[in-house]
């Protein structure tokens, strides 16, 4: 554990050390901001469709934080060769693995608290904070799925050579996911032959991120979640994050290092 | 006695760049043993195979063949590496933290903290002359200041055995003469450093013993006086003879 936390500790420290993470934090407050001072619907309509834009703008730059932050770690550490010096110490690849999963996920859950103080202070600003509650909910399940993202690209950085092919191909699966992952039952019911089962497969087999996607109820203010569901999602992801990890250190552990 | 540091006919090859290539070998039987309290000397030119070999020590490529073994136990376990310091070449650490900071990080992997880990953090930044730059982060560094930062993080768990690869590449002649000065002292501590390097003329006045290998071949191993003795020549000389150059020893 002390180990995990020692690296973790490094790829935060990076994080809040280089300046891209807070070029998207701006662009996403003064588009915010921007959309907010001019009044050009209806008060609720307003409201909702600024809600929309901001929630949106806060998926897409965490995605972006942490799919490039996770991309980058253990490419970096070859380039630079520091993971030369690290594997000498009593370190395991495992650890690496692990270390930097951690680092990246606690970086992006930072970021993420960050967002979503913004989002509540626009609403309030607004005089529409809608609930707290479920504020909280959102932001728990939302990074939750970044977990599960995270170790992707991670696992990804082991599979692809170049980290910009890597975050490619994880944003691609990623938004495919969200936007489609929950219709592939009912695409799968529509096409017979290989081609549906296949979509079944898929079906069962992906991780259903699209799920951790609270946005529509923060946006038409419905009620919290109850805590079964929520309790679920959180499981459901940490065995996909789980799983994925595994896999990464199974490529890891028989790669050669060579200089 | 059984040696800190042995390899039993090792044999390294990296796969073709190329489909239907055959594999390039880069480490071929070698067979090496390093006693305790020695400072030995590895040597060879450019792609002799120094690195490949000591990669193979720190378990970050697997032999193709052959076994090696750090105080008696197999490189395959990494239980072999508690005790030793290792000294990349060419590394570039941590760009966005401190001298200071990458020492605690190192020091944390040995579950070092605190007071302790602060008093060696302090010792090492003056070893190696860092003090006044300890707070600024290594974007700012040169690359003998990099490399310093490398000698102090191979000696921050204070080990029995230290592998450095090139320690004194990239720094001036006084930093080349503070790390002849560490090598003797670490060998006074009862130490042992197996190290690479092409600076022929400190090879010979740090060295017990020295091994020249070439084109992954292990080409002679012995005392550095004897082999001066036995072939009237200085070290420098020896290896060009050994090496093969042609024009070797003619001046
Ligand atoms: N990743 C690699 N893939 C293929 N061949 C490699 C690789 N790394 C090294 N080699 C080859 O293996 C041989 C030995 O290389 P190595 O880096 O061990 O040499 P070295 O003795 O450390 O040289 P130098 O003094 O230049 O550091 C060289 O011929 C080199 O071309
Ligand atoms: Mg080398």
């Amino acid at each position: 554990m002390r180990t995990l936390l020692a690296l973790a500790w490094v790829v935060i420290k990076e994080l809040y050390r280089r300046k891209d993470f807070y070029v998207l934090f701006v662009l996403t407050a003064l588009i915010t901001l921007v959309l907010g001072s001019v009044n050009f619907f209806e008060d609720t309509l307003m409201v909702r469709y600024l809600r929309e834009v901001t929630l949106l703008l806060i998926w897409v730059s965490a995605l972006v934080i942490a799919v490039v932050t996770a991309a980058r770690q253990i490419p970096a550490e070859r380039e630079s060769r520091t993971i030369f010096p690290l594997l000498a110490k009593p370190v395991t690849r495992g650890q690496v693995v692990l270390g930097k999963f951690l680092g990246v996920w606690l970086a992006s859950g930072l970021a993420l608290a960050l967002f979503y103080g913004f989002y509540l202070v626009v609403g309030a600003w607004k005089a529409a904070s809608g609930s707290l509650a479920l504020g909280l909910q959102a932001f728990w399940l939302h990074w939750m799925m970044l977990a599960v993202v995270v170790a992707l690209a991670i696992l990804g950085s082991l599979l692809f050579s170049a980290p910009s092919v890597n975050s490619t191909i994880c944003f691609v699966v990623v938004t495919g996911i969200l936007l489609l992952a929950g219709h592939l039952n009912t695409l799968a019911a529509a096409q017979p032959g290989p081609g549906g089962a296949l979509m079944y497969g898929l079906y069962f087999a992906l991780p259903h991120l699209e799920l951790f996607d609270v946005r529509d109820l923060m946006i038409h203010e419905h009620p919290p979640v109850p805590l079964g569901p929520l309790v679920i999602a959180t499981l459901y992801a940490a065995v996909y994050a789980a799983l994925l990890l595994v896999a990464a250190w199974w490529v890891f552990r028989r790669k050669p290092l060579s200089t | 006695m059984e040696p800190i540091l042995r390899t039993d006919r090792l044999r390294v090859e990296y796969p073709p760049s190329r489909r239907g290539d055959p594999p390039k070998v880069a480490v071929k039987d070698l067979s090496l043993e390093v006693r305790q309290g020695e400072v030995f000397g590895f040597l060879g030119p450019n792609g002799a195979g120094k690195t490949t070999t000591m990669s193979v020590l720190l378990g970050f490529l697997a032999p193709t063949a052959g076994e090696a073994y750090l105080f008696g136990v197999n490189v395959r376990n990494p239980i072999a590496r508690q005790r030793i310091g290792y000294l990349p070449e060419l590394t570039y650490y941590y760009r966005f933290l401190t001298a200071e900071e990458i020492l605690r990080f190192y020091a944390r992997l040995f579950g070092l903290n605190g007071v302790e880990a602060e008093r060696r953090i302090d010792r090492l930044l003056k070893l190696v002359e860092l003090e006044h730059a300890r707070n600024r982060q290594l974007k700012h560094y040169s690359k003998g200041m990099q490399q310093r930062v490398g000698l102090a993080q191979a000696l921050i768990n204070d080990p029995d055995l230290l592998i450095l690869d090139e320690p004194t590449s990239g720094l001036d002649p006084l930093g080349r003469m503070k790390v002849r000065e560490i090598i003797q002292r670490l060998k006074q501590e009862g130490k042992t450093v197996f190290f690479s390097s092409h600076e022929l003329g400190e090879v010979e006045t740090v060295c017990d013993r020295v091994a020249i290998v070439h084109q992954g071949e292990l080409k002679v191993v012995g005392r550095v006086d004897e082999l001066v003795r036995t072939h009237q020549a200085n070290l420098e000389q020896v290896f060009l003879k050994i090496i093969g150059y042609p024009t070797c020893l003619a001046a």
